[in-house]
């Protein structure tokens, strides 16, 4: 089990904080330094707040676990400094497709639209996306992350919240304004606070293996409902970088974990998928069972919950570390505004509405692709038969078909930082949605309009459109000024005429849109936005 | 649930329907009528007027049987 990636430990180093009479003081503390947890990290310190980093390992993430990296996420990557490698070193891929059998039922193109930076997906094993944080953190703060700190305690105050704090070098305790519980699916800071994780478990075990394998098969996304070589379960495969290959094979109820995860066993039946001949070796491999569960609240108190401590959903879909990506993305502006003063407590509150929306949106598609692949009741099974049977002759049936309806940004249509639309728009995102990319002119230069858009709240408008002008830390992009609009993209993806106005939060999400917007408009917004409504 | 056109010919559906689960199995007819259920869902072409079917055929049952 040692092909394919070479783990290295990160070193355990003590900190001044150790060596304290009194418990030290930090406004940010991070439990968990996963995939959602760095991301947060790295996300408050580009905006100026310290941040601590707890971790009870020494290394990354064992195995690849996640593996498909959405769109969104790699715009939120961007902004925090690791997209381009991991676009770089990504496979990308945008189609899928879907077997019945031996037959090619259908395909799907996740990114029919061109004049886009990022694909639909890239894969990347979890590893490297956590090396990438990792390394821009250290450059951006090498003392924030401390490994094998293992959070133990929490004691949630009214105005702050002290941690006990486990190190192989004994304890200590610190205390901090604001603790981020991204700790993972087991959460000890859930635990501590005693907060119960309500959901559903799903009763059909998964082997999911990686293998090292030189292989043509194409970067898609294959998905077999009943394979020839797997009959009457589901498989999985997809390609990621190094020659690894993901499988998922359905095992059902009632495999037995000692008897799955023998070597001989995984061997067989990887073999019987992919032929007599192919040479492969397996890098990870381990059995699942999965569940759907979140927290009633993200936020209490002081303690917010981010990730798969706040919400896990099975992997149909990769709305795991993508949803959680975007909790960190969601966070990162709110937590920072509330501690340099600029904005009340009361916007957290936001946190938990927008995320929350998004967790149930998560929850509830990766619920329904987890009963279509393995249906728990005769009448689903009895569906299930009936759509896969007529999908080959019907098109219609197709859009029945449920391997995974794949992650796509949030929008945030309850958001209360939201200002609603007050005239009919037939194009261009709508409040709460996420603002799209394009490619635009800069300064004479090919560039992209979210690299405007990084530093916090902009207003992105047409030439003539007024009562943009003079917000306080608000940045204008304006077309025929600021950028070109040489392809006309901003203009189709906008809705975005010589009047329009869009202003958008500093996560890329739109917050209002105007036509011809006056002063007082665009200010009330603002207020809003900073979760300073008038009531 | 209102009727949204009256069929110019229910005898000769129902017949139809019935004459197609003829010498089915238990099995064979239920997967016959899930086949069924789908196409239609599909020709109707509205979520709304589906879910709505689906209501009154569940709340229909449960005033015949209890179930
Ligand atoms: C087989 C599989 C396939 C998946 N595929 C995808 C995919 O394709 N796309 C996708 O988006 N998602 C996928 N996921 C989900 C994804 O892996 C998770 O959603 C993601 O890892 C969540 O990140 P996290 O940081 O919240 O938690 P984790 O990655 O679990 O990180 C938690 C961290 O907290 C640390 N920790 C735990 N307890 C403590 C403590 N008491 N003190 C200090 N530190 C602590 C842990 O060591 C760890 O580093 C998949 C998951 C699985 C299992």
């Amino acid at each position: 089990m040692t092909e394919g990636f070479h783990y290295r430990t990160y070193a355990y180093a003590r900190s001044a904080d150790q060596d304290r009479a009194r418990p030290a003081h930090h406004p940010v503390v991070v439990a968990g330094g996963g995939l959602v947890g760095l991301t947060m990290a790295v996300d408050l310190v580009q905006r100026g707040v310290k941040v601590v980093v707890l971790d009870d390992g020494d290394q990354v993430s064992v195995g690849s676990r996640s593996i498909c990296v959405a769109q969104r996420t790699l715009e939120i990557f961007n902004r925090l400094g690791v997209g381009a490698r991991c676009r770089a070193k990504g496979v990308t891929w945008n189609t899928g497709k879907v077997f019945r059998g031996d037959r090619l039922l259908y395909a799907f193109d996740l990114q029919p639209e061109g004049g886009q930076r990022n694909p639909a997906f890239v894969n990347l094993q979890q590893y490297y996306v956590e090396i990438y944080l990792i390394e821009r953190l250290a450059e951006l703060d090498p003392a924030a992350l401390r490994w094998r700190n293992r959070v133990e305690g929490v004691i949630a105050r009214e105005d702050h919240v002290e941690i006990g704090i486990v190190t192989p070098e004994g304890g200590y305790r610190v205390t901090c304004d604001w603790l981020i519980a991204a700790d993972g699916v087991r959460s000890t800071v859930r635990g501590a606070l005693g907060l119960p994780f309500p959901g559903e478990a799903f009763d059909d075990r998964f082997l999911i293996t990686d293998i090292v394998m030189k292989s043509a098969f194409p970067p898609e996304r294959w998905f077999w409902f009943d394979p020839p070589f797997h009959a009457g379960r589901s498989a999985l495969l997809h390609k990621q970088p190094d020659d690894v290959w993901r499988i998922d094979l359905q095992l059902g109820p009632e495999a037995r974990r000692e008897e799955e995860l023998r070597e001989d066993r995984i061997v067989a039946r990887l073999r019987a998928m992919l032929g007599p001949e192919v040479a492969f070796s397996i890098a990870w491999s381990s059995l699942y069972t999965f569940q759907c569960r979140r927290l009633k609240h993200f936020r209490h108190g002081r303690v917010i919950f981010v990730g798969d401590a706040a919400h896990t959903v099975s992997p149909f879909g990769a709305r795991g570390g993508n949803g959680g990506v975007q909790d960190a993305d969601n966070l990162g502006w709110k937590l920072a505004a509330v501690l340099a003063g600029e904005a009340p407590e009361a916007l957290l509150g936001s946190y938990d509405i927008e995320r929350g929306q998004a967790a149930d949106e998560n929850i509830l598609n990766s619920k329904r692709a987890t009963d279509f692949i393995a249906p728990k009741m005769p009448a689903m099974a009895l569906f299930r038969e009936a759509v896969l049977d007529l999908a080959t002759e019907h098109a219609f049936a197709r859009a029945f078909v449920n391997s995974g309806r794949l992650s796509v940004a949030a929008a945030y249509t309850d958001s209360p930082l939201s200002t609603a639309d007050t005239e009919p728009w037939n194009a261009g995102p709508a409040p709460g949605a996420p603002a799209p990319d394009s490619p635009v002119t800069i300064d004479g230069r090919q560039g992209w309009l979210h690299d405007l858009m990084h530093d916090g709240t902009t207003i992105l408008c047409g030439s003539r459109a007024q009562s943009c002008d003079g917000h306080l830390s608000v940045r204008v992009v304006r077309e025929g000024d600021d950028v070109e609009d040489a392809t006309g993209l901003v203009a189709r993806r906008y809705g975005l005429d010589s009047t329009v106005a869009y202003l958008v939060r500093p996560d890329g999400h739109v917050a209002a849109r105007f036509r011809d917007p006056t002063h007082g408009a665009v200010t009330a917004a603002l207020a809003r936005l900073h979760g300073r409504a008038a009531a | 649930m209102t009727t949204r056109r009256g069929l110019a010919r229910p005898d000769d559906i129902y017949q139809a329907l019935m004459a197609a689960q003829s010498g089915l199995s238990p099995e064979d007819a239920e997967r016959f009528r899930a086949r069924l259920i789908l196409i239609l869902a599909d020709r109707l072409g509205d979520d709304a007027a589906v879910a709505e079917a689906i209501a009154a055929a569940r709340q229909d049952l449960r005033r015949a049987t209890g179930a």
